[in-house]
């Protein structure tokens, strides 16, 4: 039986789950001052906490009207009041499009990188400050300090609460879904930290992808964003055994994939030109419609790697085509591919990684040892570290029988 | 709200310019501030004087301390700024966008509540 607390302590927790982002969304149209809406908003949640049950018929409508009175006490309370107040007796229709703007100005240029995840996390996402900082492997008080100073630059430098129009639409979307997927790869790929995959990045990334696809339904991009985290993530449960240790795509358990999760983010995908997440997603699909690792479309990969490398001239990029050429025409082709990527990827460990996978195909155990050594001083993670301290001790024992 | 557009430029080539380079930028910037007009976002701005032409005053425990140049010492210098009156800020980076030099910074003018 549920006691009064757990039914307060639920419909509350539910309210914030689905209307967060909406209800901000709204507040912050209406008050033009997102430091103002969140903080009502917070008030209200909290006065929700101490009054309900009984829980209201309609919880956003409650939490909306105790918003905005709190926000009315604040601003009474200030000399902005006269300048204020007014908007606040309008009306407005919840409008489609308000959350899209708070998406937007969160992700406005003018901020920093940092700020931006930061920001889209707390106020689209509705996280709290402690579980973004936890996120990011920061201290709660330097978070709270970013995100403070994000919403006093949103203010202070009159960064807009708008869906640019026209071309600077395209150009600020794709900020937007940099953001995002930067997100993601937090959790995919921890970037240090004992723990290589991480779910909470990740499932958070999924779910402000998928309100953005609710948004803008018609972008093939934001679909394609949606869809390439969703197969990825699929996958979750066999990139790591039961003793953390990484399992290398061809070795992993396909049973163990979600493939309900790689059926929906299929369906997410449509037509469109040809932009970077779409075809990062078209690579990610024909890995997971292969039945087994030996039924890879290599040559297919290899190829969509191409135009991915010619759409972006990222180094990254090249050293994945690498490994696919590798994968469809052979080792020695896959190695002349990473010739002189060293400039440009002097601290990435997968490049000697890969180095050596490919020197130890072609029988060349030597170069390959040495490749590993470097790989092993660039390495972040202890799962990565131990996968490669095997391949060596293996390679090793070739050279000596 | 209002922003200062700075304007920023490397003083040797201002002053390599041929005569018909400077009366080029000179049109341009003509055409720029009636276009700030026009759409009722002009609040003023000038040309400033060679970075040579400066002198710094630093004041620390009551003692005066004056040094001739700039504040500090750059390639880039401040050679002019803009007030204008935007919506917001990508109002303001567009006009920035418009504004005949290479490096323009956009700064927010603080405005105090009354």
């Amino acid at each position: 039986m549920n006691t009064r607390s757990d039914v307060r302590n639920g419909a509350v927790e539910q309210a914030y789950r689905e209307h967060w982002a909406r209800l901000l969304a709204l507040l912050t149209a209406q008050l033009r001052d997102l430091d103002l809406a969140e903080e009502s908003l917070q008030d209200a949640f909290a006065a929700a906490v101490s009054t309900w049950p009984p829980v209201p018929a309609n919880p956003p409508a409650w939490l909306l009207t105790a918003a905005r009175r709190r926000a009315v006490d604040r601003l009474r309370r200030t000399a902005v009041a006269a300048r204020k107040l007014p908007l606040l007796v309008v009306e407005e229709q919840p409008a489609h499009d308000d959350r899209l703007r708070l998406i937007f100005t969160c992700c406005h240029p003018a901020l920093s990188m940092e700020a931006r995840v930061a920001l889209t996390l707390r106020c689209v996402g509705g996280l709290t400050t402690r579980q973004i900082a936890r996120m990011f492997l920061v201290g709660e008080a330097t978070m709270a300090a970013r995100i403070t100073r994000a919403k006093k630059k949103i203010s202070q430098a009159g960064i807009p609460y708008r869906v640019p129009a026209g071309p600077e639409l395209r150009e600020r979307l794709d900020g937007v879904l940099a953001v995002l997927y930067l997100i993601f790869t937090e959790g995919y790929a921890a970037t240090e930290g004992d723990e290589l995959i991480r779910d909470e990045p990740a499932t958070e990334a999924i779910a402000l992808a998928r309100l953005l696809v609710s948004l803008l339904p018609d972008d093939s991009e934001v679909r394609a964003l949606q869809a390439l985290m969703m197969l990825h993530h699929a996958r979750r449960h066999a990139r790591v055994t039961s003793d953390g240790r990484l399992v290398t795509l061809a070795e992993q358990d396909r049973t163990l994939w979600r493939h309900d999760e790689i059926e929906e983010a299929l369906g997410l995908l449509i037509p469109g030109p040809p932009g970077p997440y779409l075809l990062q997603a078209a690579i990610a699909a024909e890995h997971t419609s292969a039945a087994r690792a030996e039924d890879t479309d290599w040559v297919a990969i290899a190829a969509l790697y191409g135009m991915l490398e010619e759409l972006t001239g990222s180094a990254v990029v090249r050293l994945n085509r690498a490994v696919a050429v590798a994968e469809a025409a052979g080792a020695a082709e896959g190695l002349a591919l990473l010739e002189g990527l060293e400039t440009e990827l002097p601290h990435h460990h997968l490049l000697p990684a890969t180095r050596a996978e490919l020197l130890r195909r072609l029988g060349r155990a030597e170069e390959a040892v040495a490749e590993y050594g470097r790989a092993l001083a660039l390495v972040g993670t202890q799962q990565e570290r131990e996968f490669l301290l095997s391949r060596r001790t293996e390679t090793e024992r070739r050279l000596c029988p | 709200m209002k922003y200062a557009l700075l304007l920023y430029g490397n003083e040797k080539l201002w002053d390599q310019a041929t005569p018909e380079q400077a009366d080029q930028t000179r049109v341009a910037h003509e055409r720029f501030i009636a276009m700030l007009n026009e759409r009722g976002a002009f609040l003023g701005g000038d040309a400033l004087a060679r970075s040579r032409e400066a002198l710094t005053l630093r004041k620390k425990a009551g003692q005066v301390l004056r040094t001739d140049g700039p504040y500090v010492e750059t390639v880039e210098h401040l050679g002019g700024f803009y007030l204008i009156e935007a919506a917001d800020l990508d109002e303001a980076i567009g006009y920035a966008k418009a504004c005949p030099e290479q490096i323009v910074e956009v700064r927010p003018v603080v405005e105090y509540e009354e």
